[in-house]
C-alpha cells in the first residue's frame, strides 16, 4: 500500500480554489481519492455540491478527465465512457491502462441514481462508484435523502412541535450494492486516511465494479464546527454508527472495531440536527430506538465478519 | 442526374431490419440501448450481429432508456461513434438527456420507431413521441418507408459529425407501418458504407486525448446564453452539413434526399403536407385526384429540424390551399406543430395560401386514401371559395 510519504509526493489532481465550503467532508474524500487513485482516471461527477462547487465554467479544480451529465445517471454516464475505453483497447487504438471512477451524493446515490447505480453494477463495468454521503440532499438545502438517519433534523423533516425530525431509518446502501455480488465493496471515513486510501486502491485493482459509501460530513446540514469534520467521522466509526468495512468477493471484513464502543449520545450530541433530542424533556425514547437500531446493525455486521458467531448458535448455547 | 456509382445489394428488410443493417454497416463504436415495442427487433437484430462477430462494437444493453442515453453521452464525450434506438415513453425517459447529449454536442445518431405516447398507452404509430423533441436540440429526419430508413441513417450520421455541426440525429419512421413490414431495400456495400461514414474523428474525446478537461460543468447567466447560441450556429450549419451528406451519398445511389420532396406540386392548387409513411398514401390519394381532374400535389417534409422555411415557402408558394396532416396533437397550441411551422413560413410569400390543419392516424388509426382525399376535398373547397370553416379538423375519429 502507498504510505502517507508517498501520497504527500503525489500531484494534486483536485485542485483548491474550488467553492466547497471549508470543511466540508466531499473536498476531503474527492483529494483523497485522487491521491490514492495513481495513473490515468476519467472522473464522472453526478450532480450536487461536489459538481457545483468545483465546475463553475470556465474554472474547474479537476486536472483530470471529468464528465458531468446529470443528476441521476453517473453510474450509466461513466459506463459509457468504459465501455467506449473498452472499444478502443479492442481495436488497438487504446494501449494504456485507464481508471473510471464516479462520484455520486447520497441523494444522487441512495435514492435518485439507484436504479442506474445497479444497472451498471449489474452490468459488470470496471468502475469505482464513490458515494459522497453527507446524509441529506445538501445541495439544495438540506431536505432528507434516503441516507438521512433517524431522528436528524432536515428542512423537509424538520423536527417539528409533533414529529421530531425524520422518524424513518436510513437504507443499508452498502448492503444493496453488496447484494449485486460485485468483486468490491467497502464502507469508509476520512478520518481515517489509510484505510480509505488503501480501499481505493483495492477498489481500482478488481476486474469488475466496486463500490464505496464514504461518510463525508456536512457542517451546514450536521451542524458542528467545520473544523471537526473529521472528530465527527470518528465519532461515527467508535459509537459504531458508521462501520468501517469491506466486503471482498462476498466475504465481511471488519477493518476498524473501537476499543470502547461509544454511546450513541455521543454522536447524536456532537451534532445540531439532533438537538431536539436533548432539548426540553427531549426524546428519549427515540434515542433508545436509534441505540437499539445501531446495536442491531452493528452486532448483525460482527456476526458477517466472522466476530461473533451467529445468533442461533449462541442461542444453542445457551439453552 | 448520374446514376449510382456503386452496385447496390437488394434486400427484402423491413424498417427494423434496414436501420439494425445501415448500423452493422457503420459498425460503431457503442451501442446502448433498451428494449421498447416497436423498436424491439431493430435492437434484436443489432444484438445478434454482435455476438455473431459481425461488428466490433461495443453493446450496452441498460437497465432503462435514461441510463442508454446516458451511456451513449458517457461514450460519445469519451470519443467514440455512438448509436442507439428507441420508441414512445422509452424516448420520452431519455428527455433530459437529449438535451444535454445536443448541448455537449455529441453526434450520437437514434432510429426512434415512432410510437403514441402514454397515456393512454398504446404501442402504434402517431408522431407524438419525436415531435415532443423538436426543441432538444437534435437534427430531425422522417423517412417513409425501409430504404429511407436505411439511407437517411447514413446520411444523418455524416451530417451530424461534420465539425460545423457536431449535434445529434434523430432519424424517424413510422412504427409497425414501417417497421414491421418488408420492402426490398437497395443496400450499398459493406466497403462503401465504410467509406462514407469515414473513419469517426470526434472533435474532443477525454479519452483519446491526453489533456485533461472538464465536460459538463455549472455554466451561469455569463457564459450559458453564449454556449446555447454556438448550439444554434451548430443547428444552422446543419441545412449545408445534410446537403453535402446527401449528394455524396446521391453520387453512390442515385437516391436524392432534400429536405422536402413535392408530388404533381408544380402546378397544384391545392397541396398537402405529410410526413412518414402517410406520404406513399397521399400519392396515390393525389393520383385518384389528379384522374378526375382536381389540380392537387403533395409536399412530404423530410426534415423537421432544421426547418427548412425558405424551402417550404418556394414549394407552396403557389398553391391556393395548403392541408397540413400531422400525425400528432399540440395540446392547447393553434394546430400540430407542423401546421403551425409551415403557415410561419409562408408568411412573407407574396401571395399567401390559406393553410388548414388536420390531425390524424393516433395511436395507429389507420388512415387510408378515403381520408386524405376527405382533406384534399375541403382544400379544393378552400381554395375555390377562400373561405377557411375551421383552421384545425380531425381525420378518422369517431
Amino acid at each position: 500500500m502507498t504510505t502517507l510519504k508517498e501520497l504527500s509526493h503525489r500531484e494534486e489532481r483536485f485542485t483548491g480554489g474550488h467553492r466547497l465550503c471549508a470543511g466540508c467532508g466531499a473536498a476531503i474524500v474527492a483529494r483523497q481519492v485522487l491521491l490514492a487513485a495513481d495513473g490515468p482516471v476519467v472522473i464522472g461527477n453526478a450532480t450536487g455540491c461536489l459538481e457545483v462547487a468545483t465546475t463553475l465554467y470556465p474554472y474547474s479544480s479537476w486536472k483530470v478527465p471529468w464528465i458531468h451529465n446529470a443528476f441521476e445517471n453517473v453510474a450509466a454516464t461513466i459506463s459509457g465512457v468504459e465501455t467506449a475505453y473498452r472499444a478502443f483497447q479492442e481495436k488497438g487504438r487504446l494501449a494504456e491502462k485507464w481508471h473510471f471512477i464516479a462520484f455520486g451524493g447520497d441523494g444522487g446515490t441512495y435514492d435518485i441514481g439507484l436504479q442506474a447505480l445497479s444497472g451498471a453494477l449489474e452490468r459488470g463495468h470496471r468502475m469505482l462508484y464513490i458515494c459522497y454521503d453527507n446524509q441529506a440532499y445538501m445541495n439544495t438545502g438540506i431536505q432528507r435523502s434516503g441516507a438521512t438517519p433517524k431522528g436528524a433534523s432536515t428542512t423537509t423533516a424538520p423536527a417539528g412541535k409533533v414529529i421530531p425530525g425524520k422518524l424513518q431509518p436510513r437504507k443499508d446502501l452498502t448492503a444493496i450494492v453488496a447484494a449485486h455480488h460485485i468483486p468490491y465493496v467497502a464502507q469508509a471515513a476520512p478520518h481515517n486516511f489509510m484505510d480509505l486510501t488503501r480501499k481505493v486502491e483495492k477498489a481500482l485493482a478488481v476486474d469488475g465494479p466496486s463500490f464505496l459509501n464514504i461518510l463525508a460530513p456536512c457542517h451546514r446540514g450536521w451542524r458542528y464546527p467545520p473544523e471537526d469534520t473529521l472528530k465527527v467521522t470518528r465519532v461515527a466509526a467508535n459509537t459504531c454508527f458508521w462501520p468501517l468495512y469491506e466486503i471482498v468477493n462476498g466475504e465481511y471484513k471488519l477493518n476498524y472495531k473501537p476499543r470502547k464502543k461509544l454511546p450513541i449520545e455521543d454522536w447524536l450530541t456532537f451534532q445540531g440536527r439532533y438537538a431536539h433530542l436533548f432539548e426540553g424533556d427531549g426524546e428519549p425514547e427515540l434515542v433508545a430506538e436509534i441505540q437499539a437500531d445501531v446495536d442491531r446493525a452493528w452486532e448483525d455486521l460482527l456476526i458477517r465478519c466472522g466476530e461473533l458467531p451467529p445468533r442461533e448458535c449462541r442461542d444453542e448455547k445457551k439453552k | 442526374m448520374a446514376g449510382p456509382s456503386v452496385q447496390s445489394l437488394k434486400l427484402p428488410l423491413t424498417g427494423n431490419d434496414a436501420a439494425a443493417y445501415a448500423m452493422k454497416q457503420v459498425n460503431p463504436d457503442v451501442v446502448a440501448a433498451y428494449p421498447i415495442t416497436p423498436q424491439t427487433e431493430l435492437m434484436q437484430t443489432f444484438a445478434e450481429y454482435v455476438h455473431d462477430g459481425e461488428v466490433d462494437t461495443e453493446l450496452i444493453t441498460a437497465e432503462s432508456e435514461h441510463s442508454a442515453m446516458s451511456a451513449c453521452v458517457g461514450a460519445a464525450a469519451a470519443g467514440a461513434r455512438t448509436m442507439t434506438a428507441t420508441s414512445a415513453n422509452g424516448f420520452a425517459l431519455m428527455w433530459e438527456v437529449l438535451y444535454i447529449a445536443a448541448s455537449l454536442r455529441l453526434p450520437i445518431t437514434m432510429t426512434v420507431v415512432n410510437r403514441a405516447l402514454s397515456g393512454p398507452i398504446n404501442i402504434h404509430c402517431d408522431h407524438s413521441d419525436s415531435m415532443g423533441a423538436r426543441d432538444a436540440g437534435w437534427i430531425q429526419l422522417y423517412a417513409e418507408n425501409p430504404q429511407e430508413a436505411y439511407d437517411l441513417l447514413l446520411v444523418a450520421l455524416k451530417a451530424a459529425e461534420n465539425h460545423d455541426v457536431l449535434l445529434p440525429a434523430m432519424v424517424m419512421y413510422d412504427g409497425f407501418i414501417i417497421s414491421h413490414t418488408m420492402e426490398v431495400v437497395e443496400t450499398l456495400p459493406d466497403e462503401a458504407v465504410r467509406e462514407f461514414v469515414g473513419p469517426y474523428k470526434p472533435a474532443y474525446a477525454m479519452l483519446l486525448d491526453k489533456k485533461p478537461f472538464t465536460v459538463g460543468p455549472l455554466d451561469f447567466h455569463d457564459y450559458y446564453f453564449e454556449h446555447k447560441r454556438q448550439e444554434i450556429e451548430g443547428m444552422l450549419h446543419a441545412p449545408a452539413a445534410l446537403a453535402a451528406s446527401a449528394a455524396e451519398f446521391e453520387g453512390l445511389t442515385g437516391r436524392s434526399y432534400g429536405p422536402l420532396e413535392t408530388y404533381r406540386a408544380d402546378d397544384a392548387e391545392v397541396i398537402m403536407v405529410a410526413l412518414g409513411s402517410t406520404a406513399g398514401t397521399a400519392r396515390y390519394a393525389v393520383d385518384a385526384l389528379r384522374e378526375q381532374g382536381h389540380a392537387v400535389g403533395l409536399m412530404k417534409l423530410r426534415t423537421f429540424r432544421p426547418f427548412p422555411a425558405a424551402e417550404i415557402a418556394a414549394a407552396l408558394g403557389g398553391a391556393k390551399c395548403v392541408v397540413v396532416c400531422d400525425r400528432v396533437v399540440s395540446f392547447g397550441a393553434f394546430g400540430s406543430p407542423t401546421f403551425a411551422e409551415v403557415r410561419s413560413a409562408l408568411y412573407e410569400v407574396p401571395e399567401r395560401p390559406l393553410v388548414i390543419n388536420y390531425i390524424y392516424g393516433l395511436g395507429g388509426r389507420d388512415t387510408g386514401p378515403d381520408l386524405l382525399e376527405q382533406a384534399f376535398e375541403e382544400g379544393l373547397r378552400v381554395a375555390s371559395t377562400g373561405e377557411i370553416k375551421e383552421h384545425v379538423g380531425y381525420l378518422g375519429v369517431r
